[in-house]
């Protein structure tokens, strides 16, 4: 393990002009990726970290139908908010669907958003071929026994998957993020946040070094909607998806008025479904619709012989998804 | 600064060091077991400010001047925590080696309110591995001192 200067934060501004000035300096907020990957995998090894953990980006308040959600907001903080229950209630259940209490009460929304891919190629410094960490050098886990891999974004220069629970729900809601950098704020939409991995996997986002997310904007679903997020997994608990789907509808007479609908487990990064929200709005709230959006969905999937098995779990895991939500009462 | 189980203790310690080797080896406290040291065991559950937390993915520097709990602060004037006792009568351990963790981690589940059925304890206790298999009487033994608590 690397040594590194450990730094508290006074202020955003001083915090992210330290950052900023210093290619070899991290943000340390929760800890529960960052100090992973430093302290035990030694797959980052920043020279100095600046802790943010005590500058005042913690809380939620509400504008209008949206929530701001400062960026060191806990997971188990933001499910805990009545109005997160209330009016969107798949943010809830995906949040509570991820990790255990320890870890949601340390890993904060801004962290949730950045966390790094789980895939153990990346991790394993004694895996030479990740493009991830060492662009150029290929992929190893396009060759050797993969499971918890992306099937969408994906190529044979990576498969890294995304494992984010919550913003799979958050890419559903078009969730904006409030960047502060030397220069000034700035806000980007979630879904144009994340970079595919195209030929450069390790460029995951939009985010210059030294910018910082400060907080998370989430519209609330308008009135009438109803939600859900279902998680599928190798275990009943504590564990990443394999597939996860998060949906909204607004059903008026039978016919789906809105829909929204991403996926978590399949994606290099959290995956909006427009091409399946095109299918679905303005067509009978059925089965035959499901499916089908649910097939518009994964066209398009790369896959290994250890991830073929998600293209028909995923498909299955929309159409249940949108059938849980469509039968709610609104 | 740590405020350890209600006393302050002052340490001077590498950047690197975690919280929980900051207990176990600097403050010999260990009570904290250091399980997978990777946050996807919980045998180093501790209370920070209250809240349950994984000691192995905390930097002690982090930690500075907040209030830490640990098994070793649960008992009250020689006496067991209410837990405690209700592992040992329902024989809620075989090696025993996650059992400080599954304790400091149902103190908190009681103080969260999230221990009003099996199906709710074993969800918001799952992040407490047991490799012995010890769950269902784990589940007898939070369920016993959580009806206790409702009476």
């Amino acid at each position: 393990m690397s040594e590194f200067e450990y730094v508290r934060a006074e202020d955003v501004a001083g915090a992210v002009a330290i950052v900023s000035r210093d290619p070899g300096a991290s943000f340390l907020a929760g800890g529960t990726t960052l100090l992973d990957l430093m302290l035990k995998d030694g797959v980052i090894a920043p020279g100095r970290v600046v802790d943010i953990g005590r500058l005042p980006l913690r809380g939620i308040t509400r504008r209008d139908d949206s929530l701001l959600v400062g960026t060191l907001t806990t997971m188990e903080e933001l499910a805990a908010y009545p109005t997160v229950a209330e009016r969107a209630p798949f943010v809830r259940e995906a949040l509570l669907a991820g990790a255990s209490t320890q870890l949601r009460n340390m890993a904060t929304i801004g962290g949730n958003v950045l966390q790094r891919t789980r895939c153990r190629y990346f991790r394993d410094l004694a895996v030479a071929e990740c493009n991830k960490r060492t662009p150029g050098s290929g992929c190893a886990a396009v060759t050797g026994p993969a499971r918890m891999h992306a099937i969408l974004g994906a190529s044979e220069h990576c498969i890294a998957l995304h494992a984010s629970d919550l913003c799979v729900a958050l890419v559903a809601l078009d969730a904006i993020v409030h960047i502060q950098g030397v220069s000034g704020e700035r806000t980007v939409a979630l879904t144009e946040f994340y970079m595919l991995p195209g030929e450069r996997p390790d460029i995951e986002n939009v985010l210059e070094h030294g910018e910082l997310v400060t907080q998370v904007e989430i519209p609330l679903l308008p009135a009438g909607a109803r939600s859900g997020y279902l998680k599928v997994r190798d275990r009943a608990s504590y564990e990443f998806a394999l597939t996860s789907a998060a949906a909204a509808l607004v059903i008026e007479e039978g016919t789906i008025a809105m829909a929204r609908l991403a996926l978590g487990g399949v994606g290099t990064i959290p995956w909006r479904a427009r091409e399946a929200e095109a299918i679905l709005e303005g067509k009978p709230a059925n089965d035959q619709t499901f499916r089908a959006a649910a097939d518009a969905a994964i066209r398009d999937a790369f896959t290994v012989p250890g991830t073929a098995f998600k293209v028909e779990l995923a498909k299955r895991t929309i159409a249940r998804v949108l059938q849980t939500v469509a039968e709610m009462r609104s | 600064m740590l405020q350890v189980n209600g006393r302050v203790r002052q340490l001077q310690l590498d950047s690197r060091v975690t919280l929980l080797d900051a207990l176990r080896d600097h403050l010999e406290l260990v009570g904290t077991k250091k399980g997978c040291d990777q946050g996807a065991c919980g045998a180093c559950t501790v209370l920070l400010d209250g809240k349950r937390v994984l000691s192995c993915l905390a930097l002690a520097a982090q930690c500075d001047g907040r209030e830490v709990t640990t098994i070793e602060g649960l008992a009250r004037d020689g006496r067991l925590h209410p837990l405690q006792e209700a592992f040992i009568r329902h024989d809620g351990f075989q090696c025993g080696y996650c059992t400080p963790g599954q304790i400091m981690s149902a103190v908190a589940l009681l103080e969260e309110g999230r221990a009003t059925s099996d199906e709710e304890i074993r969800e918001f206790m799952s992040g407490n591995l047991c490799r012995c298999g010890a769950y269902p009487n784990i589940v007898a033994a939070i369920r016993e001192v959580a009806m206790l608590r409702r009476t």
